[in-house]
């Protein structure tokens, strides 16, 4: 990229995100996104679909290694190493940086468990209520679960589900919580609830969200990362258009495609 | 519709909709009071079965009483009967049974569902453990009496040998016994619970495998905290049917189990089954005999109902607990 995003890496940039090439099989899904993830920031990437927005969010955590055709060209900097090093364990890069999903996914176990899942893979020897309880209040679900706890996650409303994942995802208080859509199967409603929650959650984690809704972009995040298709050579190719703090991003794009997306021109 | 269209337009454009005519609904109720009798005709014949045995069995019943089960002696010679020893023999080798051919079962539908092999290996070998269901139980009885006595009576010995203390070992194997018989019905039921768990298994919504690796757990935390206990009332079904099957199973058993009125921990010690006695002594029975058989088989009925029925209680008593309200 060519501009500002070139973020030399501070104390600010958590995960230095530069992807040179992400292939499925012999089919190139991403190209040339250099994304950096400031610290204690909300990161909004959007796109028309078929962008890979999502592509480079599952590369933080590595969950795009689960696709037994997935390749990965480039480096992504967390703590001092690069995430796709050669002695870098996939499981413990997904315990670091947690993730939420397009569907809410509570496991099939007590609304307890679920929150405490994390903290047992973990083997963490503390006070097991306090931290659900804790999880439970950061994810703004408390009040509404407190009495029953050890009923299955699976019996709560949608969006209550989806705040439970977050509950899940936030128990190991990882460095950094990516987040896939989460609002896509919401109604409006909760994902007001939703977006309030991430933005609470600022304080203490660094959030990345990929939206395909702009005006959740603007609600939500400090900076906004614009992925558009590249049907060029003959490929569906995503890569990254230009990166900017948010209202400066909708303001005054400074690409054309940018402006043209956001005046809805294309989608 | 815009009035330049012709009456024939109108006609072909216009809704198309009409109600069923007679003979929809006609079609439509025969088959509902067709379907309806085949479904009251199975709980009839199931009732007709059991009241059918359990008649012929009633002078037996009446004349025996509870003595007959916990009665060690099958003499016919002395006009003693007793079916402790088969009632024990039946519930022993089926639960030996559940415990090997259910945890390989399991871990079957575990390696077989989770990615593990490329998908072309994974069908071939999935029909392939299907197969396992199209062998006659006859040839697995001959299966075991050639083949797999021969080739654990060095093992059962060295294990009676050295560790004959404890009570499994407590006899040498010289030939049928309990564990070659539990280990043939163990392959048998493999394929229902191994077909059964791997469907439980497969139907998981891959949303709850991701959100298991999305958390952190590597391939064995996710099956084991994750997918398993998700699809456990399915694999709880499969093992339910796996139990039935093999406390009913009657010819591989008859074959290899035994035929001796004993009561023993041993794993190698000869035994006998519900199954099997009536398998063997119906063809030389008077009718004396024929209602003490059916008296037995009234009790070998009442058990493999019992376990179905339990068996659902459990699985829909688990789906209303488990969620889903």
């Amino acid at each position: 990229m060519t501009s500002a995003q070139t973020a030399t890496l501070t104390d600010d940039v958590v995960i230095d995100c530069k992807v040179d090439k992400i292939f499925y099989g012999n089919f190139l899904a991403v190209r040339d996104s250099d994304v950096p993830i400031y610290k204690n920031k909300i990161t909004g990437f959007i796109g028309p679909s078929g962008c890979g927005k999502s592509t480079v969010l599952k590369s933080i955590n590595r969950m795009n290694d689960l696709v037994r055709i997935f390749r990965f060209e480039g480096r992504i900097h967390f703590e001092g190493q690069d995430l796709y090093g050669t002695n870098v364990d996939p499981v413990s890069v997904r315990r670091h940086i947690g993730m939420v999903f397009q569907q809410p996914n509570p496991f099939s176990m007590s609304i307890y468990e679920n929150v405490a899942f994390g903290l047992r893979l973990n083997r963490y020897k503390g006070d097991y209520d306090a931290r659900v309880e804790e999880a439970l209040r950061g994810a703004a679900l408390w009040k509404e679960v407190k009495d029953k706890l050890q009923n299955n996650g699976m019996s709560l409303s949608g969006g209550q589900q989806q705040r439970l994942c977050i509950a899940r995802a936030i128990a190991t208080k990882p460095t950094v919580i990516l987040m896939d859509e989460p609002c896509s199967a919401l109604d409006p409603i909760a994902t007001r609830q939703v977006e309030e929650l991430m933005i609470g959650l600022k304080s203490e984690y660094t959030v990345v969200i990929v939206t395909h809704n702009m005006q959740q972009a603007q609600r939500v995040a400090d900076k906004t990362a614009f992925f558009s298709v590249d049907i060029s050579q003959g490929g569906r190719t995503g890569y990254l258009v230009e990166m900017n703090d948010t209202g400066k991003l909708f303001e005054n794009p400074r690409e054309q495609l940018t402006k043209e997306y956001l005046s809805g021109e294309f989608s | 519709m815009s009035a330049s269209l012709s009456n024939q337009q109108q006609q072909n454009d216009g809704p198309i909709a009409v109600p069923p005519s007679s003979k929809d609904i006609f079609l439509d109720r025969t088959f509902r009071t067709f379907t309806t009798c085949f479904a009251w005709l199975t709980l009839l014949l199931i009732g007709y079965i059991v009241w059918e045995i359990g008649g012929t069995a009633l002078p037996a019943i009446k004349e025996m009483g509870v003595g007959f089960l916990t009665g060690t002696t099958w003499d016919p010679n002395k006009g003693e009967f007793g079916i402790l020893p088969q009632i024990w023999g039946t519930f022993y080798s089926s639960l030996l049974t559940l415990l090997l051919g259910g945890s390989f079962g399991i871990a079957i539908a575990v390696f077989l569902t989770q990615d593990f092999l490329p998908n072309k290996i994974q069908i071939v070998l999935k029909s392939t453990i299907e197969l396992l269901a199209a062998i006659p139980s006859v040839v697995y009885g001959l299966w075991g009496i050639f083949v797999l006595i021969p080739l654990i009576r060095p093992v059962a010995n060295w294990l009676h040998a050295t560790l004959g203390w404890i009570p499994f070992f407590s006899t040498s194997l010289s030939g049928p016994g309990m564990f070659p018989a539990a280990l043939v019905l163990s392959i048998m039921i493999l394929p229902t619970v191994a077909a059964i768990s791997q469907d439980a298994l497969s139907a998981i919504p891959d949303k709850i495998k991701e959100a298991a690796y999305g958390m952190g757990t590597t391939r064995w935390e996710a099956i084991l905290k994750v997918l398993l206990p998700t699809a456990s009332r399915g694999i709880f079904g499969g093992l339910v049917l796996g139990f039935g099957r093999a406390l009913g199973e009657t010819m591989a058993l008859a074959m290899l189990v035994g035929n001796s009125n004993q009561l023993s921990l041993s794993l190698f010690s000869p035994a006998d089954t519900l199954a099997a006695l009536l398998a063997l002594n119906f063809p030389e029975a008077s009718d004396y005999e024929t209602q003490i058989l059916m008296y037995a088989a009234v009790v070998l009925l009442f058990i493999t109902l019992a376990v179905n029925i339990i068996g659902e209680l459990i699985i829909s008593y688990s789906e209303r607990s488990g969620g889903k309200k």
